[in-house]
């Protein structure tokens, strides 16, 4: 009997799922080689200065330590920075693990301790004994608020012209909001610490797997470093526990265990510890001020959105933060500004939904001010300031049915039965707070490549070099080749983290449906065309005279699209031919009809929070988050993204901070204890609600990204249903207790 | 003799690695002999030594619940306990919960409910639902999300994990 094979659209478990749940699935610290060693990274006690000393004598004395690695004694490497630079870097001078005695930020890798044993290097890594030579330092973000400078160059995009009158039209304003927001630092901490292990394989080329969003950006990464060749060195990746921006760049335990690997010719191992994934990138602190002006009746008259952002002092690490109203709302005096605050910290890193989480929160806060001060409903604000064109751009959207979201997520919500009166509704000692905000991301498509087997069993294997770090790929590119080729889920294998692999973007940006999707169809659709050719010859065959727009697969056929009773088995058509496969490569391209248009995702976001009147405790106790995201490949793991964005969301507003000493230059709260991420108690009902939305012109699929969608606007309208609740607005993240009692 | 001798240098010892112990625990119904240094947690020795890594270090402090085994069908945190104490012992890693290639219920809830995305917390999450459950202890859906709160997803699969563990209390009690 055969099986439907129409995927697209439906509810698909993932097709990695057994392998997750019998802990089959492998991840880089757990390929094994016989004769592995261990690498333990010996991290800096100081933010800035230099190593004076650094004697290893006690840790090689130990039985089992191999070799310590420090700046005396690390292997030749490249010189110039442009070597150390990545697909992700920021504009500056990339941090270059072991080149000097010179200690730029906390924490620093120093040395690498080898062993033959983890518990071994672990040891051999508290018996290396470092002197150092302090140099003054400051971590104190606020307090550089003087130095803030605006970069040569922004690692993004610079702040949007400004457009308009914005002062005198704020001055003439009958409404004015002018806030400041900010929010700490926060880390990633995917569950899977960052880790690195190389094996030698029997021809004397290195294999690594590689905690990463990119195997080719950590192949070329060595490469560049080491001299090697990319025949010398492959980076693996076939799962990723969680990354959400940390694998981005390639981080230093890769460095690490490639040059250990190269220098002892020994397979080996590195995992960073806990504490140590607070050593590298993150979300920056960000200060942002706020000025809407408006008419009584709500209308926008002008907009300033300025920001701060945190960076090292060797990087400009730049988020775009401030676009976001040329987004959402209509208005014609507006200006931008965008500076950073360099301190003595490593670069901050894109982290999930990077500059829009941090830049929405602020606007959408002062949206609900806006409406507060002028009684007016903050869904209404919102529609009234609706806006039909991405004013960055001066181009119309792709597609964009927010006000659908609007309409559908606050029907779900019970938006309509809500007093805007704060501290109006009440249970016991619970206050309750009701708040919504918008949110967008953009949904944009890169260059992809990808191959496709058929053989003549009907198997169908398909090929990208990206990455699934827990978004679905290897399911969503399945159902989209099996559907392309009417096969079955089980017919169908897709291959990925593999730098060997046919070249993909990053995995990141919420684009890898988008733009691997796109090749993984068009792909399908090159073997399609093929089997058309064969199928023309096949005797008695309805295809002779057939284009391939006049067919369709489905259910392992071939078939004539005006009456699908007409049909060729595919492993017939290859059999008929006496072809045992067939291969096809294609690289696909965003189509130039996209560029005057402006891709973006879209949400709106209703929460419910219940604060306790006396202890000041803040739960989130209902989310109802609506997405227009184009089309939904897999309803199931687009859920998925969307409740993750929102978890995400809920933890930056209530929890999530990287606490930084500023006397010592370091992040205080660097372990799981202490740097406070949801957990099951803190989630409750989260109702995802995904709109139609028909996108021609988005990508060849009309999907957009979902990733970090779910996240946008979370914080903001959690912090408006705080002032809802209590009356207070609390405009610094995390709202902890202490802020709200 | 004086007590007051002439200040010398110590000589410091040299570091030394402890010496091994034999430990005799069964995992998954395999009992395996092993001589292992004291300093091993049983989650090294699971991943490190018997190459079960299904089995995760997420942050080796007993802080996120990555690497929750079931020893004597008791939930615990495996970085957080050397693998000399439980000589005797027996443990239920997540390789050893399903029955051959049929998977246990709560591991195929885990799949119908997409109750994991990148899959690290997902070994020790299930393994946190087959001993709550046998805790019995779980009354209320706030007790469940209580109980869960040892095991961290970053991934944010919370309300589906819920869902599969309310799911198997209301079949256990069903039984």
């Amino acid at each position: 009997m055969t099986m439907k094979t129409d995927y697209i659209g439906k509810p698909t478990n993932r097709v990695d799922g057994r392998l997750k749940v019998t802990g089959q699935a492998k991840y880089a610290a757990e390929f094994d080689s016989p004769g592995l060693t261990y690498g333990f990274v010996v991290s800096s006690r100081i933010a800035k200065g230099k190593i004076k000393s650094i004697d290893t004598t006690e840790a090689l004395q130990l039985d089992g330590v191999l070799q310590v690695f420090t700046h005396e004694n690390r292997p030749q490497t490249a010189w110039f920075d442009k070597s150390y630079q990545d697909e992700d870097s920021p504009p500056g001078s990339p941090f270059r693990p072991l080149y000097s005695d010179e200690i730029q930020f906390s924490q620093q890798p120093i040395a690498l301790v080898v062993a033959d044993t983890f518990e071994a290097a672990r040891y051999g890594a508290t018996l290396v004994n470092v002197t150092y030579e302090d140099a003054p330092f400051s971590t104190d973000f606020e307090g550089n608020r003087e130095k803030a400078y605006t970069p040569e160059k922004y690692k993004s995009q610079p702040p949007p012209d400004a457009r308009g009158d914005m002062a005198a039209a704020f001055a003439s304003a009958a409404m004015q909001i002018s806030e400041e927001y900010t929010h700490t630092s926060e880390h990633h901490n995917p569950m899977e610490m960052h880790a690195s292990t190389a094996i030698w394989e029997e021809d004397g080329t290195l294999t690594i797997y590689d905690k990463t969003q990119s195997v080719q950006n950590s192949q070329k990464y060595i490469d560049q470093i080491f001299g090697l060749k990319p025949k010398d060195a492959r980076v693996r990746s076939p799962f990723v526990g969680g990354a959400f921006g940390s694998g981005l760049r390639p981080q230093y335990q890769l460095f690490l265990t490639v040059m250990a690997a190269l220098e002892l010719k020994r397979p080996v191992r590195v995992m960073l510890t806990r504490q140590q994934m607070f050593s590298f990138g993150h979300r920056p602190a960000t200060i942002q001020k706020l000025q809407l002006g408006a008419s009584k009746e709500g209308k926008l008259e002008a907009v300033r959105h300025e920001a701060f952002g945190e960076t090292s002092r060797f990087e400009d690490y730049a988020e775009n933060v401030v676009v976001w109203q040329n987004v959402l709302y209509q208005c014609d005096n507006v200006a931008f500004d965008y500076k950073l605050i360099g301190l003595d910290v490593y670069t901050p890193l894109d982290m999930r939904a990077p500059g829009g989480s941090t830049g929405q929160f602020a606007l959408e806060s002062a949206m609900d001010e806006l409406a507060a001060a002028s009684g007016i409903n903050p869904v209404a604000l919102r529609l009234k300031n609706y806006t039909e064109k991405d004013q960055n751009e001066d181009a119309p959207f792709t597609s964009k049915e927010l006000r659908e979201c609007y309409r559908q997520g606050a029907e779900k919500f019970g938006w309509e039965k809500r007093n805007p009166e704060p501290r109006s509704m009440k249970e016991g000692h619970q206050l309750i707070g009701w708040g919504m905000a918008s949110g967008a991301w953009e949904a944009s498509q890169q260059q992809a490549s990808a191959k496709a087997l058929l053989t003549v069993d009907g198997k169908l294997t398909v090929s990208s070099a990206t990455a699934d770090i827990g978004t679905g790929t290897y399911t969503v590119m399945t159902q989209l080749a099996a559907e392309t080729l009417g096969l079955q889920l089980e017919d169908v294998s897709f291959k990925l983290g593999d730098s060997a692999l046919p070249d993909a973007p990053l995995e990141g940006g919420s684009w890898t449906v988008s733009s691997v999707g796109s090749a993984v169809t068009l792909v399908c659709d090159a073997i399609g065309k093929r089997l058309l050719k064969l199928a023309r010859k096949v005797k008695d065959t309805p295809f002779a005279t057939a284009g391939y727009d006049e067919v369709i697969f489905s259910e392992g056929h071939m078939r004539l699209r005006s009456d699908p009773s007409k049909a060729l088995a595919v492993t017939r058509i290859m059999r008929s031919a006496e072809i045992n496969y067939l291969e096809e490569e294609v690289t696909s391209k965003p189509a130039e009809k996209q560029k005057k248009y402006a891709p973006y995702a879209h949400s709106a976001v209703f929460v419910e929070v219940r604060v306790d009147e006396d202890f000041g405790t803040i739960k989130v106790t209902r989310v109802v988050s609506a997405i227009a995201g184009g089309r939904i490949i897999n309803t199931k793991t687009a859920e998925s993204q969307i409740l993750g964005g929102v978890v995400w969301g809920i933890g930056m507003a209530l929890e999530e901070e990287s606490l930084m000493d500023t006397t010592y230059g370091r992040f205080m709260n660097h372990n799981l204890a202490e740097y406070h991420v949801p957990v099951n108690a803190d989630i409750h009902s989260i109702d995802v609600i995904f709109v139609e939305e028909h996108d021609e012109i988005v990508n060849p699929i009309g999907a957009k990204g979902l990733g970090e969608i779910g996240i946008a606007g979370v914080a903001g309208a959690i912090a408006n249903a705080v002032y809802h609740a209590t009356g207070k607005r609390v405009r610094n993240l995390p709202i902890t207790l202490d802020k709200v009692m | 003799m004086s007590n007051k001798q002439q200040p010398e240098t110590i000589e410091k010892a040299a570091p030394w690695l402890p010496p091994k112990q034999s430990v005799r625990i069964t995992i998954n119904g395999t009992q395996h002999q092993l001589e292992l240094e004291p300093w091993i947690s049983v989650l090294d020795m699971l991943r490190e030594h018997l190459q079960l890594t299904g089995t995760k270090k997420g942050c080796d402090h007993g802080q996120c619940g990555a690497c929750t085994v079931l020893l004597d069908g008791k939930r615990i945190n495996s970085c957080l306990t050397l693998a000399v104490m439980h000589d005797g012992s027996s443990v239920t890693t997540i390789e050893g919960v399903a029955n051959g290639e049929e998977l246990h219920p709560v591991q195929q809830a885990f799949i119908d409910h997409d109750a994991f995305q990148c899959g690290y917390c997902t070994s020790g999450q299930i393994c946190s639902a087959i001993g709550l459950i046998n805790e019995g202890k779980a009354k209320t859906p706030d007790d469940i999300r209580d109980l869960m709160s040892g095991n961290i997803c970053r991934c944010g699969a919370y309300t589906n994990i819920f869902k599969v563990v309310q799911e198997a209390l209301e079949r256990s009690k069903a039984q």
